[in-house]
């Protein structure tokens, strides 16, 4: 009988056939995997770091931070410090880049901005080796505000490269003075825009839940020809543009537009109702767009079903309602939690909508996000909040797997 | 798979070896179901099922037997009430169930994909219909491991339906369906997904606790050595119509009509034409000139062309020590060597081909194609239908 185990040339052979098998397999997917990791993995690692990372102030005035290093940040620093700080201030003001110290030292302690920027006027002018010698007179000569420590303690805060500030913020918490951390006055912002967000999400997924639930059914159990027929309404929503369903919403929900226009003119509303720029109008317009991602999911499942689990059930002595939560439910459940996930995440992520025909009222965070982006130019904050929605989701996707688990996800 | 070695075996628990609920009473004519004049259409236009008439004894094994899209399936599913009657009416123990719910049937089902729920362990699956039925935990408990024991599953409770194999399945669904003790079991082509040897070995598994439980049982199957093996009687279907209602051998030996005969097992059919009738015999001349002597079936008129049909096996080749009444000369074309018989292809004059199965022994004869031979059987053997 020969052997069955391969001798030294035989692996050497299978060794070489199994790498190439490899390397093609690589090949296929290599496009995508540059794709993913350059469209996907670089911005959200990029994200995560802008939202911790902020060196523009250490890099401006790096001297005087290391000057800084020692003080106790009770009295005024030491003269010396002061000093080193005078003659970064000139040289800032020689590269035209005390505006943007100013900008950075303001955002830590408000009002400080015109400090710096009318010492940095003064300070150019003067003399390097009065400056070492006397930078810290010179600076409370220019203004009274640079004998009180809390301007020192801003500047030495906002060097810091690595900052949990903008979480902070993002959490409307702040640093206490004595260290430690403590609720931000004022309104809670953040937090409740993110409670908000949730609570919109799990509206339109009851919403899409129950729409789309007995549709699927409908649609699986159907003869072809309307299932085929209905299937184009699912995904026609998928066909036109977000943006002019969207937009159909704001015609038909404004005060002068159609469904106004019908109660009023059939008399049953006295004066228009306001449903535009509410934060029903961007639950219902939401739902109408996520109701696909609901239906299909259900839909593949549902298919998979043989109606004989039903009739099996009932050939028992089953009645149809408790067959169906006993049997058919619980067999659609890979749909059914699918659905609901992806119709969740995406509705906590979504952007367009709500900015379209949200108002005020039916802002989520993606708004806020967006906001400072491109308005208020805070990308960090905008990163930290960014960062918070996707560990948020990571969270409940944990949760989601420890109690339903992920592998009884089904797509189709 | 021996019964009587097996520690549990059990009789019904009340002691009687009547299917299902105890004393019922039964139709006037006896039977414990009867489908008078069911008609059942689905598009409003045109019938599926024609004037089915059937009555079945209680504890009997009735096969549906026919070619697919005869309405075997509509039929059962009639029965088990998923699907409406046209006209008619269905009878179970003297009361027509066609405008009963399905759930209050009382019918037990088997179906073709077992139907087993993938998200219930396989004592959950058998508790049920115990459980809908409000029985008590306990006795739950103890039916169940009583069932799983009967199909020989006992430490298998705990197991998914995913982690069974075909055969498993298929005996943990027929426990499910037997477990409530419905007066009816209903299968549709139970064994249709197994192979052969387990498919075998599951139909003696289905006698065993048919003879051992005595419910009645309507089956429905394609196949018709599994029908012929496991049936009390056989109803042969063919659009929509029952064509013959018989026991297997009945069925086999006597066919009603040459749909029957040609459905159920193999046949030859000689074109002829009947010369006259006597006493149920018909004397029949065909094509090639001979004249033959046949059992005349119901129908045949004298005159009239008809279809004499003879099994392969009840032809000789002269010659032989077997007694015959009828002969016809053939011409051989080929034979083809099956293992423990060989089977001849003859043609009869005009082109008819017949087959015959000649067992594999010494006096198997040795023909070469063109040699003509004689061909002879028995006049019982033998029948005659109106063409
Ligand atoms: N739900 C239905 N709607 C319309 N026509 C149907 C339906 N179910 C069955 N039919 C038709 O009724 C006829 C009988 O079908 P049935 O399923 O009873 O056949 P069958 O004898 O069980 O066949 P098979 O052996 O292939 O299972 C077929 O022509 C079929 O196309
Ligand atoms: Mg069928």
């Amino acid at each position: 009988m020969t052997p069955s185990a391969l001798d030294a040339n035989d692996t050497a052979s299978a060794r070489r056939e199994l790498r190439r098998r490899k390397l093609t397999a690589f090949l296929f997917v290599a496009p995508l995997l540059l794709f993913l990791v350059f469209a996907f993995v670089a911005p959200i690692a990029t994200m995560l770091v802008r939202s911790v990372y902020h060196p523009v102030v250490s890099e401006l005035i790096p001297e005087t931070l290391e000057a800084l290093k020692d003080w106790d940040g009770e009295a005024l620093p030491p003269a010396e410090a002061r000093a080193v700080f005078a003659a970064d201030l000139k040289r800032l003001a020689g590269e035209r880049l005390s505006g943007k110290l100013a900008e950075e030292i303001n955002r830590a302690l408000p009002g400080s901005s015109s400090t710096i920027k009318a010492s940095a006027r003064k300070l150019g002018r003067m003399d390097d080796a009065e400056l070492a010698s006397a930078g810290g007179a010179i600076l409370a000569a220019a203004d009274a505000a640079w004998e009180n420590p809390k301007i020192w303690k801003a500047i030495r805060d906002a060097g810091a490269a690595y900052t949990p500030d903008y979480y902070l913020t993002a959490l409307d918490l702040e640093m206490a003075d004595g260290g430690g951390v403590q609720p931000r006055d004022g309104a809670k912002i953040y937090v409740d825009l993110y409670t908000k967000t949730l609570r919109i999400a799990l509206y339109i997924t009851v919403l899409t839940l129950i729409g789309g639930y007995p549709l699927a059914y409908y649609l699986a159990n159907a003869e072809s020809k309307n299932a085929n027929m209905l299937m184009v309404f699912v995904l026609l929503p998928f066909w036109t543009s977000l943006l002019v369903r969207t937009t159909s919403w704001i015609a038909l929900l404004q005060t002068s537009g159609v469904v106004n226009s019908v109660l009023t003119g059939a008399g049953i509303t006295r004066s228009p109702l306001e449903m535009l720029y509410t934060q029903f109008s961007t639950v219902l317009a939401m739902t109408h767009i996520l109701m696909p991602f609901m239906i299909l999911p259900l839909y593949s499942v549902m298919k998979g079903i043989d109606p004989s689990y039903m009739r099996a059930a009932m050939s028992m002595g089953s009645k149809p309602i408790p067959a169906f939560l006993k049997i058919y439910l619980p067999m659609t459940l890979p749909g059914l939690s699918a659905g609901v996930l992806l119709v969740f995440i995406i509705s906590v992520g979504y952007y367009i909508t709500p900015a379209l025909v949200g108002g005020t009222d039916g802002q989520m965070i993606s708004n806020i996000i967006a906001f400072h982006m491109q308005q208020s130019n805070n990308w960090e904050l905008a990163a930290a909040l960014g960062s918070l929605l996707l560990a948020m989701i990571l969270v409940l996707y944990w949760v989601y797997d420890r109690f339903v688990g992920a592998g009884n996800i089904k797509l189709g | 798979m021996d019964v009587g070695r097996r520690p549990g075996a059990r009789e019904r628990r009340d002691g009687t070896t009547n299917g299902g609920i105890g004393t019922m009473p039964l139709d006037a004519n006896g039977a414990f179901l009867s489908f008078r004049n069911v008609k059942k259409s689905y598009d409003q236009k045109t019938l599926v099922v024609k004037d089915f008439n059937l009555d079945v004894q209680k504890g009997e094994f009735i096969t549906l037997l026919g070619p697919s899209g005869s309405g075997k399936s509509t039929v059962l599913m009639m029965l088990a009430g998923f699907e409406g009657v046209t006209s008619g009416d269905i009878v179970i123990a003297g009361q027509s169930v066609t405008r009963t719910a399905p759930y209050r049937r009382n019918i037990g089902m088997v179906f073709q994909n077992y139907a087993l729920f993938p998200h219930m362990t396989i004592a959950e699956n058998l508790a049920y219909p115990l459980r809908v039925r409000k029985m008590n935990k306990a006795a739950v408990k103890d039916r169940v491991n009583e069932y799983l024991r009967l199909i020989e599953m006992g430490s298998f409770g705990g197991r998914y339906p995913g982690q069974l194999s075909g055969g498993q399945r298929q005996r943990v669904a027929l426990a499910r369906a037997l477990i409530f003790e419905p007066s009816l079991i209903l299968m549709d082509e139970p064994l249709g997904a197994l192979d052969k040897k387990l498919r075998e070995q599951m139909q003696y598994e289905i006698t065993r606790l048919h003879e051992q439980l005595g419910f009645t049982v309507i089956y429905v199957t394609h196949d018709q050595t599994e029908a012929l093996t496991m049936s009390s009687r056989i109803a042969v279907f063919n659009d929509g119509v029952v064509q013959q209602c018989a026991a297997p051998a009945q069925l086999y030996e006597r066919p009603s009509n040459a749909f029957v005969a040609d459905f159920i097992g193999e046949n030859n059919f000689i074109p002829g034409k009947v010369d006259r009738i006597e006493g149920g015999k018909a004397r029949v001349t065909v094509a090639g000139g001979g004249t033959i002597t046949a059992d005349a079936a119901e129908g045949l008129k004298a005159g009239a062309d008809c279809v004499l049909s003879i099994r392969p096996e009840k032809l000789f080749i002269k010659p032989t020590s077997h007694a015959y009444d009828n002969e016809l000369v053939a011409e051989h074309v080929t034979h083809h060597y099956v293992g423990d018989f060989i089977r001849f292809y003859f043609r009869v004059a005009e082109g008819t081909e017949i087959t015959i199965k000649v067992l594999n022994d010494l006096a198997a004869p040795d023909l070469k194609a063109g040699d003509k031979a004689s061909l002879v059987w028995l006049a019982k053997d033998c029948i005659a239908f109106p063409a």
